[in-house]
C-alpha cells in the first residue's frame, strides 16, 4: 500500500485541504487504487524518450516586450472576501 | 416545431422571416418549460431580453446577430456570473470576458445561460457539480439518465433545443462524451486553436474550447467564429482559419481513413462495434481507402491522462484560497487554517480527490516515477498519431464505450467512471483535432457516436469527414 495514514496527512497539508477521519479513509482507499491502476506505466519502455510537455505543433511566437500600465487593482479587489485599503486582507499572521 | 439549424436561422433572420426578438423569445419560452433538467446554473431572463433590445439598435451586420447560444460556466463572462460549478467560486463575478465568449459577442450571438458541468471541469456525468446534476433531455420519465460530461449542461442544452449552439471545453473527452450521449455534434478543435484565456484553468497542457450544435455545418461556422491567436495565452497557434463551413466538402473519394485495432476492446457492446463497422462501410462505398492501423500505446492513455491532468490541476487549484476571490470559511483563526478550511469546505469530493492525487505524484521523490513517466508515455503516444498520419488522412472510432447510463450509476467506483474517457483521451493527450456525431443507436434507442480525429490543425478534414457521414446517415 502506497498511501497510508502518515502520507494522506502529509499531502492534505501540502494540498492546504483539512480532511476528516472518515474523508481520510476514503482517501487512502481511493488513492491506492488509482496508484495501483496506473502502475502500468512502468510495463512501457521510455528509456532515451524525451518528455512531452507542449503538444502544440505550431511553433509559438514571442510577443513584443513591451510594458503596459493597467491600473486595474480596484478590479482584482473586486471579487476580495476580504479588502482593506487597497489590499487583500487576511488573517493575522505576524504576533 | 423541429429544430431549427443555426444555418437555417440565420437565413431566417435575413430574410426576415422572423425577428430576433422572436427568435429568441422562443427559445426563452423553451428555457422555462425545461428547466427541470437543470441545465443552466445561471439564467436571467432579463439579461436576455437586455440583449435584444441592444442587438435591435445596432445596425451593422454581425455573423452570429441574434443567435442564442449558450455558454458552459466555465467560461468567464462580464454579464454572468461564472462558478466552474463550484462552491468556492460560488459568488464570483469576473471583471473580465474570455477570449472565446468575447468573439462570440463580437459577432452579436446572445448568451441564454451559463451551463452546468462537473465541477472544475472534473467528471463524465455532470454529477460533480455543486449546483446538481443535469439530467440528459432523452431520458425516460422516471428513468433519469446522465448527459455525460464535463460539458453536460452544453451537450444538453443543445439537444433540448434551448440554443443553437454551446461552447465547451475538452480536457479528456468533456466534449466529445457528452455530445454522443445525448446525440448533438461536438468538436474539440486542435490544442492551441482557441485561445485558453478567461477559462478556469484544468489541466493546462490539455484543455481547449470547442463547441456544440445541432448538425456538423453548424459546428463549422461555430468552431470559426470561436477560433484564433491571442497573445494572452502563451500557447495560442498562430494558425491561419480557413472558412470551415465555405470549404466544407463530402467528397472523400481518394481520402484514406485509419481503423485502430487497439480500438477494439474486450467489453465493448455489440452495439458500439456495430456502429463503427458501419460508418466504415458508408465511406468505404464513398471511396474511401480503408487502411488498419495500429496505435501501440493506446491502453496507456488513461493512466497517462490520470497523472498529468490531476497533476496540472493540483498546480492550477492551488490560487483558490479564500483571499483573492470566490468563498472564504469562517473558521479563520489562523492563515493554513483559513486556507485549509476555506478548501476543505469549498471543494468537492473529486476535485480534492484529484489535488490530492496530483500533489502526490508531484511530491519529492515521486516526481520522476510518475509525472516524468507519464510525460514520457504522453509522447510516445503522440508518435504513435504522427506516425499513424503517414498512411491515412483521418481516423475513425467510436466516441465512448457505452450510450447514457443512469444518473450516479458509476459514481462510487473512480476508475470505473474514468474508462468513459477511453476513446476520446488518446487524442487529447496529442493534441489532436476530434469531432463527435450522432451515428446510430443502441436497444433503448439511445444515440451512439462516432468520433473522427485529424492532423494537427486540419478540422477541415475533420468536418469533411463528419458532414459525408452525417448526409449518408439522415
Amino acid at each position: 500500500m502506497k498511501i497510508d495514514k502518515n502520507t494522506i496527512n502529509k499531502i492534505a497539508r501540502l494540498s492546504r485541504i483539512k480532511l476528516d477521519d472518515k474523508e481520510s479513509e476514503d482517501y487512502i482507499k481511493d488513492l491506492n487504487s488509482i496508484l495501483d491502476w496506473v502502475e502500468q506505466l512502468n510495463e512501457v519502455n521510455t528509456e532515451n524518450v524525451e518528455p512531452l510537455s507542449n503538444i502544440s505543433s505550431s511553433i509559438l511566437p514571442k510577443r513584443e516586450d513591451v510594458s503596459k500600465d493597467t491600473n486595474s487593482s480596484e478590479e482584482i479587489l473586486e471579487n476580495a472576501p476580504d479588502k482593506l485599503e487597497g489590499f487583500f486582507a487576511v488573517p493575522k499572521v505576524v504576533e | 416545431m423541429p429544430k431549427s439549424s443555426l444555418k437555417q436561422t440565420l437565413q431566417d433572420l435575413e430574410s426576415k422571416k422572423i425577428s430576433i426578438r422572436e427568435l429568441n423569445q422562443d427559445y426563452l419560452k423553451r428555457i422555462k418549460e425545461k428547466e427541470n433538467l437543470n441545465v443552466f446554473i445561471h439564467f436571467n431572463e432579463e439579461n436576455v431580453l437586455k440583449q435584444i433590445d441592444n442587438l435591435e439598435k445596432d445596425n451593422s451586420t454581425k455573423k452570429l446577430k441574434g443567435i442564442p447560444i449558450a455558454i458552459k460556466d466555465l467560461f468567464c463572462t462580464k454579464s454572468m456570473p461564472t462558478t466552474a460549478a463550484s462552491k468556492i467560486l460560488e459568488n464570483f463575478n469576473p471583471t473580465y470576458e474570455s477570449f472565446v465568449t468575447q468573439k462570440l459577442l463580437d459577432e452579436g450571438s446572445i448568451f441564454v445561460g451559463k451551463t452546468n458541468l462537473d465541477e472544475f471541469a472534473m467528471g463524465s456525468a455532470t454529477n460533480t457539480s455543486f449546483f446538481g446534476n443535469t439530467i440528459n433531455p432523452l431520458s425516460k420519465e422516471n428513468e433519469p439518465l446522465a448527459p455525460g460530461g464535463s460539458s453536460g449542461g452544453s451537450a444538453a442544452a443543445v439537444a433540448a433545443d434551448l440554443c443553437l449552439g454551446a461552447t465547451g471545453t475538452d480536457t479528456g473527452g468533456s466534449i466529445r462524451q457528452p455530445a454522443s450521449f445525448c446525440g448533438v455534434v461536438g468538436i474539440k478543435p486542435t490544442y492551441g486553436l482557441c485561445s485558453r484565456w478567461g477559462i478556469a484553468a484544468f489541466a493546462s497542457s490539455l484543455d481547449q474550447a470547442g463547441v456544440f450544435s445541432h448538425n456538423v455545418e453548424d459546428a463549422s461556422i461555430l468552431l470559426e467564429s470561436i477560433a484564433g491567436f491571442d497573445q494572452r495565452d502563451s500557447t495560442s497557434a498562430k494558425v491561419d482559419i480557413p472558412n470551415y463551413f465555405e470549404n466544407l466538402d463530402d467528397d472523400l473519394n481518394g481520402k484514406t481513413v485509419g481503423i485502430p485495432k487497439e480500438y477494439s476492446i474486450d467489453g465493448t457492446p455489440m452495439e458500439i462495434s456495430q456502429i463503427w463497422e458501419d460508418a466504415i462501410k458508408v465511406l468505404e462505398k464513398k471511396g474511401v481507402k480503408i487502411k488498419n492501423i495500429s496505435l501501440p500505446h493506446t491502453k496507456y492513455a488513461l493512466p497517462t491522462y490520470y497523472i498529468i491532468a490531476p497533476a496540472e490541476a493540483s498546480s492550477n487549484l492551488a490560487r483558490y484560497d479564500g483571499v483573492k476571490y470566490g468563498f472564504r470559511s469562517d473558521e479563520i483563526n489562523s492563515l493554513d487554517e483559513m486556507y485549509e478550511n476555506t478548501r476543505a469546505q469549498g471543494f468537492g469530493r473529486e476535485v480534492k480527490r484529484r489535488i490530492l492525487i496530483g500533489t502526490y505524484v508531484l511530491s519529492a521523490g515521486y516526481y520522476d516515477a510518475y509525472y516524468l513517466k507519464a510525460q514520457k508515455v504522453r509522447k510516445l503516444i503522440a508518435d504513435d498519431f504522427n506516425k499513424a498520419f503517414k498512411e491515412c488522412d483521418f481516423i475513425v472510432t467510436p466516441t465512448a464505450p457505452s450510450a447514457a447510463f443512469p444518473l450516479n450509476e458509476k459514481q462510487n467506483d473512480p476508475i470505473k467512471m474514468y474508462l468513459n474517457d477511453v476513446f476520446t483521451v488518446p487524442a487529447s493527450l496529442a493534441g489532436l483535432p476530434g469531432i463527435s456525431i450522432p451515428f446510430g443507436k443502441d436497444k433503448n434507442n439511445l444515440p451512439l457516436g462516432i468520433q473522427i480525429l485529424g492532423k494537427h490543425f486540419d478540422e477541415q478534414q475533420v468536418f469533411n469527414a463528419a458532414v459525408s457521414l452525417e448526409r449518408s446517415y439522415e
